[in-house]
């Protein structure tokens, strides 16, 4: 549904400067440590620029903390460090002249459970990026109700909130909350999203819309998403990066490739055993 | 593997409910009685303290009826005594107790809870706890040699600065120093550092409960640390703050010692609280019972029983607040 909508929606009023440009990421070398233990090895990993590139593997193979060196989410965990760097468009965004919270105005995140802020209405909850942000402005704007809408349009939730875009964000059901989340992080406008597990408790309607965003949004945004669920790295992503962590040994990545070539003509046979269900 | 079978609806409510029964054990029967005996001995004792403050000051009500509350001086030789001045006084220096505690114990428990490095806030924590245990007479001691020096000084600037255009602010004689001493600015604020502590834990204890989730949420929009902290721990720690504020109040009101030591007693109402003279309930007791019989101690009685009655309310309506809202689901106070 939200599709047809998407496509006839094209008018840019924002706050931002320009319309966004989908940026590449490009992690070079990139290890990570909480304290003593090692859990990321040297992982070098292109995303595309407005592709969906999907990060699968067992659980605790380091992909959630490799997502959140994306952003630098991963610091702010006390004793966490890491080594190499993540280029933005060729930019390091751990360059010591960049600010923490420059990198994260352009790459934004969606997390495991839904995180609206509960008492803040649903309008104001799209809009909190830009308040947070200083772009916001003092007062209400026809060009706030434009974004607003587009971005729940883009999350497909526009149609089940329209009547009530007064109401608190806790009042939406689980699934609700995740597409409130994504709008909120589309709203300001990120070259990248970064997802982490942003449907592992949706139920499969709500997966289904989250599945149907993330096609809608890639070309205009870069997409990274870490996932559990097989079918849907395979429905959603057009690259895959397949990471392993094993005794003794941080996690790092063991194949990477377009998304058909892993799930059909994986070269390693534990990426194999792995798309297939056999282990993890 | 046999077929799977398909369930037709379900017939009408036909069958019997089971009773289900749990059976305590011997020492469960043993425990919940010692637990129970135990919470219910607090409410008995906090009644039966209620209870004997009202028999007690029976014959003062009775006597003076509504003067009671209305009547400022405190003459009970000649029949005449009430405790407005003294509520006017516990007013006045639970105010300005507030006035230090609140701002100073808000951004010392956001700083603990949002900024502090991971070393510091553990020692801080239990710092601020020691500071609640330490007794009140050694506040009182460093209120009366230290503070009371220095505040002089501030009490004065205030008044000339201000009292010209501030009637509020005026003094007799703000030449001499001893106008300043004994007032209810001062004991307010040594009030304040005593209840400071108090204020600075609970507001702390729901800030640190702001949940992950959101804060990283905040973060992850690109929002500053005071960006976050104002979108996500103040609102959540909203209660906690009334809370804190309102717990701080009851115990400012009840506060005795320090505001004993400090002040000089007075039955007037005071609008010029820079002024030395001033009076609490708490404090007009502790100056009065050793010589006062008869009437005169159920007038005390009866200063108790409303002071008693308003830390009561106070407390309770803190107690609410912060209990009511999500973030206060979890925090003791």
């Amino acid at each position: 549904m939200s599709i047809d909508t998407l496509a006839t929606d094209q008018t840019t009023h924002l706050p931002v400067a320009s319309a966004p440009v989908p940026a590449a990421l490009v992690a070079e070398r990139v290890s990570a440590w909480f304290g003593d233990h090692q859990v990321l090895s040297e992982v070098d990993l292109v995303m595309a620029a407005g592709k969906v590139t999907a990060l699968i593997g067992p659980s605790g193979c380091g992909k959630s903390t490799f997502l959140r060196i994306l952003n630098r989410m991963h610091e702010l965990v006390p004793g966490a460090s890491l080594a190499g760097q993540v280029l933005l468009d060729g930019q390091d965004i751990y360059d010591p002249a960049l600010r923490p919270i420059e990198s994260r105005r352009r790459i934004g995140m969606v997390f495991q459970k839904a995180n609206p802020f509960p008492t803040m209405s649903i309008y104001d909850n799209v809009l909190s990026g830009l308040a947070l942000t200083g772009r916001k402005g003092r007062r209400a704007t026809s060009e706030h109700d434009e974004l607003v809408e587009r971005s729940l349009r883009r999350a497909g939730l526009w149609d089940e909130v329209k009547t009530r875009l007064g109401t608190p964000g806790a009042s939406l059901s689980g699934g609700q909350q995740q597409r409130l989340c994504i709008a909120r992080a589309l709203a300001v406008q990120p070259d990248v999203l970064l997802m982490d597990e942003p449907c592992s408790a949706l139920d499969p309607t709500s997966t289904r819309r989250v599945e149907e965003t993330i096609r809608e949004v890639a070309g205009e945004v870069t997409v990274v998403i870490v996932t559990h669920n097989m079918q849907q790295a395979h429905r959603v992503s057009d690259h895959c990066a397949f990471f392993l962590a094993a005794e003794g040994q941080p996690g790092h990545i063991v194949e990477q490739g377009p998304t058909e070539a892993i799930f059909e003509r994986p070269q390693d046979q534990r990426t194999n055993d792995y798309v297939n269900g056999r282990f993890g | 593997m046999s077929a799977p079978t398909i369930a037709g609806p379900p017939a009408p409510e036909t069958q019997q409910r089971r009773v289900l029964t749990t059976k305590p054990s011997a020492q469960d029967i043993t425990f919940v009685a010692a637990s129970r005996s135990a919470a219910v001995s607090t409410l008995i004792i906090m009644g039966l303290i209620g209870v004997f403050l009202a028999i007690g000051a029976w014959p003062a009500l009775k006597q003076q009826g509504f003067g009671f509350i209305t009547e400022s001086k405190w003459l009970p030789e000649a029949g005449t005594f009430g405790i407005a001045s003294l509520l006017w006084g516990t007013f006045l220096i639970g105010l300005f107790a507030l006035c230090v505690a609140v701002p100073i114990g808000f951004g010392a428990a956001l700083f603990i809870s949002e900024y502090a490095p991971r070393s510091l806030k553990k020692p801080l924590v239990t710092l601020v706890d020691l500071m609640a245990a330490v007794p009140s007479i050694i506040y009182a001691l460093w209120g009366l040699f230290f503070l009371q020096g220095h505040l002089l000084e501030v009490a004065r600037w205030i008044s000339v600065h201000f009292g010209s255009f501030l009637p509020f602010f005026r003094v007799d004689v703000p030449d001499s120093p001893s106008s300043f001493t004994s007032s209810a600015f001062i004991a307010g604020i040594a009030t304040g550092v005593v209840v400071l502590p108090t204020v600075t834990s609970i507001m702390r204890e729901v800030f640190a409960q702001a949940p992950i989730g959101e804060r990283e949420g905040a973060i992850a929009l690109g929002a500053t640390r005071w960006g976050m902290i104002r979108t996500v721990v103040i609102p959540f720690g909203r209660s906690g703050i009334v809370g804190g504020v309102m717990l701080g109040l009851g115990r400012a009101l009840g506060e005795t010692i320090v505001v004993y030591t400090i002040i000089s007693p007075m039955f007037e109402f005071t609008t010029h609280p820079l002024q030395s003279g001033t009076n609490t309930i708490a404090s007009h007791i502790a100056a009065r019972y050793s010589e006062s019989g008869g009437i005169a101690l159920a007038g005390l009685l009866g200063a108790g029983l409303v002071l008693f009655l308003f830390t009561l309310v106070i407390n309770t309506l803190a107690g609410v607040v912060v209990s009511r809202s999500r973030s206060g689901a979890a925090t003791e106070i």
